[in-house]
C-alpha cells in the first residue's frame, strides 16, 4: 500500500490536529462570552511580549522537554507511562536532599549533584511498576497512576512530619543554601551586556534540558541500546527473536523515563522555589504525554510541543489576570490536543491519506 | 472504640462507598466489553458540575441528577468515538477526557456562577436527603438491632440505595441475560462474536454509555447527595479509586461491592482519625490516603491472587477485510 510523504506525517497532521484544538478551545472561549482574538493576543504579548513574559515560557518550556521526553522514551519501546507527575515528584525529594545535605559552595558543585540526585530519585520511583510489568505483568499505566497517588501521599507525610523545619508553618523544607542557587537568565547573560528581566525564573537548567534533547537524540537513533529500545517497541517477537531480553529492555527505558522525569526538579525545586514544597510539579507530568503526542517522540517535536505548552501555560497566567478567563482554559486545550493527537488521529489521518492516495500519484 | 463509634464510622464507609461502587460498576461494563477506561474520574467530575449546576438552577436534585447522566454519557460517547469508531488509544482517550472535565468544569462554572469554579450551595430540593425507612424511629431504642437499622440501613439518600441495588442488577445482567454474555464475550474474543453476526461496535457503544449513565450516577451524587455543590476537582482520585477497586475485585460484581467499601472504610477512618496507633507503630493518615492504590499494587502484582483483565481489552477491534 502506497503511504503519504513523511512531511505529511511529521508537519502537516500535527498541524491539523493542533488547528483544531485551538479552534476548539475558541469556540469554548466565545462560549464564555470573551473575544477569542483579545485572549490570543493577551496570550501571545504575556509569554513572549517582553523578557519577563519569555522567562516563564522558557521555566515551563524546560520543565516540559524533561517530561516531555520521560514519556517519550518510554513510548519508543511502547511503554506508556503515565506516572511521570509522581517521579518529578519524588525527583524533587532527591534534589532537595542533595542540596540541603552539604553547604554547597557554588552551583558547578551543585547541578552535577543535584542532577545524579534528581535522576536517581525518579528513576527509583519508575523502577517498582517497571519491574512489576517486565517479571509479573502487571500493566504499567494502571501501577504508574497508582505510583502518583502514592507518592503524592509519601510526599505530604514527609513535609508534614520530616522534612519540614520546626517553627514553619508551611509544609516545606528550609531554603537550600546559597551555594545551591543556579544563575537565573538574569545572571547568565549580564556578563554579555543583554539585560533580561531579574524575577524571571528561567534558568540554567534550560540549558541541561537542551543537553537532554541532544542526548536522547543519540541515545535512540545512535546507539545499540536506543535500537534495542525501538526493536522492542516495535514488535516483542521480533525483539527476542534478534536476542533482545524484553525484561531488560522495559527496565531500562522505564528508569530512563523516570531518570527524565526527576530530572526536572533542577528547574523547579532547585532553580526557581529553591525549596521543597507540596505539589511543586504542577501537572508537569501529565503534559508530558501531550508534549510526547505533539511531538511525535522526536527531539525537535518534543522541543517545539514543549514551547508550545509553556506559551500556553505563561499565556493562560496572563488570560486569569487580565481576563479573567481561569487558568483551567489551559488543562481544556491540554485535553484537547490530547485527544485530537493521540486517540482521534484516525479521524483527521484517514482522509488525509485518501487525498494524498488519490491526487498526489506524483509526489508521494 | 464503643459500639456507637462503629456504627458512625460504618455509615459514612456506606455513604462514601457509594460513588466508588457506581463509578466501579461502570468501570465494570466497558472493561468487560474490551473498552479500559481510565477516563471514570472525568466522566464523574463532568457529571458532579452539570447536577449541581442544573440542580442549583431549577431547585431540583432529579433534574441535576439527569444532567449529570446527560454530561457523563456526552463524554462516554466521545471515549466511544475515539476508540470505538476510530480505534484510537483507548488509554490516552481516557487520560484526555479526565484533562477536558478538569478544564471544562472550571471555565464553565466561573462563567456562569463566578465564583471561582464552585456552583452556590444546594438547599433542599436541590439536594437528595436522607430517607428515613419505615419503622427507623420505633426501632431506634431497641439495642443492637436499632442502632443498626436506624442508623447504619437507614438514613441515607436514595442514590445510596440505587447503587447497593446496582450490585445484583449488574451480575444479573452480566451472568443471566444473553445480552450480558454477549457483553463479556466481545471483552474475550471479539472475532468470535462478529462471527456470529452480532455487532461489535453495537456492543461495545451499549457498554460505554452504561458506564456512562453509572458514573454520571455516581458524579450527581458527590454534588447533590454527598456535598452540597460542586467545587473545583471534587472527585479527588475517586475515579482513579474506583479503577483500582475493579482491579482488586478482579471484574466481579459482587468483589466489586466488597472492594468498595473496604477501601470506603479506609477513608471513613482516614477522616475520623489522623493518625492511628496499631501495636505501638503510628500510621499516619497519608498511609490511609495511599493504602487502596498500594493494595493494588501489591494485588497486580500477583502476590495475592492474580488479577487477569478481559482479554481483548484495550484493543480496538478491527474487522477482517
Amino acid at each position: 500500500m502506497k503511504k503519504m510523504p513523511k512531511w505529511a506525517d511529521v508537519l502537516l497532521i500535527p498541524v491539523i490536529n493542533l488547528t483544531l484544538a485551538f479552534l476548539i478551545s475558541g469556540l469554548v472561549i466565545w462560549a464564555i462570552g470573551k473575544d477569542p482574538w483579545v485572549a490570543i493576543k493577551t496570550m501571545v504579548q504575556g509569554s513572549f511580549g517582553d523578557s519577563r513574559g519569555l522567562g516563564y515560557t522558557l521555566y515551563y518550556t524546560t520543565n516540559f522537554i524533561f517530561t516531555g521526553l520521560a514519556v517519550a522514551v518510554a513510548s519508543h519501546a511502547r511503554l506508556f507511562n503515565i506516572g511521570g507527575e509522581g517521579q518529578a515528584t519524588i525527583g524533587g525529594l532527591g534534589v532537595a536532599l542533595v542540596c540541603l545535605a552539604l553547604p554547597w559552595p557554588h552551583w558547578t558543585l551543585a547541578l552535577p549533584a543535584a542532577v545524579i540526585g534528581g535522576a536517581l530519585f525518579g528513576a527509583a520511583w519508575a523502577a517498582i511498576p517497571a519491574y512489576l510489568q517486565a517479571k509479573r505483568g502487571s500493566h504499567i499505566v494502571i501501577t504508574t497512576i497508582m505510583f502518583n497517588f502514592i507518592a503524592a501521599a509519601l510526599m505530604g507525610y514527609l513535609l508534614v512530619n520530616v522534612l519540614k523545619e520546626p517553627g514553619n508553618m508551611a509544609a516545606e523544607t528550609r531554603s537550600f543554601p546559597p551555594g545551591a542557587h543556579l544563575p537565573t537568565f538574569h545572571e547568565m547573560l549580564a556578563p554579555f551586556g543583554i539585560a533580561f528581566n531579574k524575577n524571571a525564573p528561567a534558568n540554567i537548567s534550560f540549558l541541561v534540558a537542551i543537553l537532554c534533547l541532544i542526548g536522547f537524540y543519540i541515545l535512540i537513533w545512535k546507539t545499540r541500546l536506543g535500537y534495542a529500545i525501538r526493536a522492542f517497541g516495535q514488535s516483542e517477537t521480533a525483539a527476542v527473536y534478534a536476542g533482545i531480553s524484553p525484561v531488560k529492555i522495559t527496565v531500562i527505558a522505564m528508569l530512563i523515563s523516570g531518570g527524565l522525569a526527576g530530572l526536572m526538579a533542577i528547574n523547579n525545586v532547585m532553580g526557581e522555589a529553591e525549596r521543597l514544597i507540596l505539589n511543586s510539579v504542577e501537572g508537569a507530568g501529565f503534559i508530558g504525554i501531550a508534549v510526547a503526542l505533539m511531538g511525535r517522540n522526536h527531539p525537535v517535536g518534543v522541543f517545539l510541543a514543549a514551547l508550545l505548552f509553556g506559551f500556553l501555560y505563561q499565556g493562560g497566567a496572563e488570560l486569569a489576570l487580565w481576563e479573567s478567563i481561569p487558568r483551567e482554559l489551559i488543562v481544556v486545550i491540554q485535553g484537547l490536543v490530547i485527544l485530537l493527537t493521540g486517540a482521534l488521529d484516525n479521524m483527521v489521518r484517514a482522509p488525509i491519506e485518501k487525498l494524498f492516495l488519490t491526487f498526489g500519484k506524483g509526489e508521494a | 472504640m464503643d459500639f456507637l463509634t462503629i456504627i458512625q464510622i460504618l455509615d459514612s464507609t456506606v455513604r462514601l462507598a457509594t460513588p466508588l461502587l457506581l463509578a466501579c460498576l461502570a468501570g465494570l461494563f466497558s472493561e468487560r466489553a474490551g473498552v479500559f477506561d481510565i477516563g471514570l474520574e472525568g466522566k464523574m467530575l463532568a457529571a458532579a458540575f452539570l447536577s449541581a449546576a442544573v440542580a442549583a438552577a431549577t431547585g431540583s436534585a432529579w433534574l441535576g441528577l439527569c444532567a449529570g447522566i446527560f454530561a457523563s454519557v456526552l463524554m462516554a460517547l466521545l471515549h466511544g468515538l475515539a476508540s470505538i469508531t476510530f480505534r484510537g488509544d483507548q488509554l490516552i482517550s481516557g487520560v484526555a477526557i479526565n484533562f477536558l472535565a478538569a478544564g471544562l468544569t472550571v471555565v464553565i462554572g466561573q462563567s456562569w456562577f463566578a465564583l471561582g469554579g464552585r456552583t452556590p450551595s444546594l438547599m433542599g430540593a436541590g439536594r437528595f436527603e436522607p430517607i428515613t425507612l419505615p419503622f427507623a424511629e420505633a426501632l431506634a431504642e431497641v439495642p443492637l438491632i436499632g442502632p443498626i437499622y436506624s442508623e447504619l440501613i437507614s438514613g441515607h439518600s436514595i442514590l445510596v440505595y440505587v447503587a447497593m441495588a446496582t450490585v445484583p442488577l449488574t451480575w444479573w445482567v452480566l451472568f443471566r441475560t444473553r445480552f450480558g454474555l454477549r457483553l463479556r464475550a466481545v471483552g474475550e474474543n471479539p472475532g468470535a462474536v462478529d462471527t456470529a453476526g452480532i455487532s461489535v461496535v453495537r456492543l461495545r457503544y451499549t457498554a460505554v454509555i452504561i458506564c456512562g449513565v453509572l458514573c454520571g450516577i455516581a458524579g450527581s451524587y458527590l454534588a447533590t447527595g454527598l456535598a452540597a455543590g460542586f467545587v473545583k476537582d471534587m472527585t479527588a482520585g475517586r475515579g482513579f479509586i474506583a479503577l483500582a477497586a475493579l482491579i482488586f475485585a478482579k471484574w466481579r460484581p459482587w468483589h466489586a461491592l466488597g472492594a468498595c467499601l473496604l477501601f470506603g472504610l479506609l477513608e471513613a477512618i482516614g477522616n475520623r482519625y489522623q493518625n492511628i496507633d496499631i501495636l505501638g507503630v503510628t500510621l499516619p493518615v497519608q498511609f490511609m490516603q495511599a493504602l487502596p492504590y498500594i493494595l493494588t499494587v501489591v494485588i497486580l502484582a500477583g502476590f495475592v491472587g492474580k488479577a487477569i483483565p478481559p482479554r481483548a481489552g484495550g484493543a480496538a477491534y478491527v474487522k477482517e477485510r
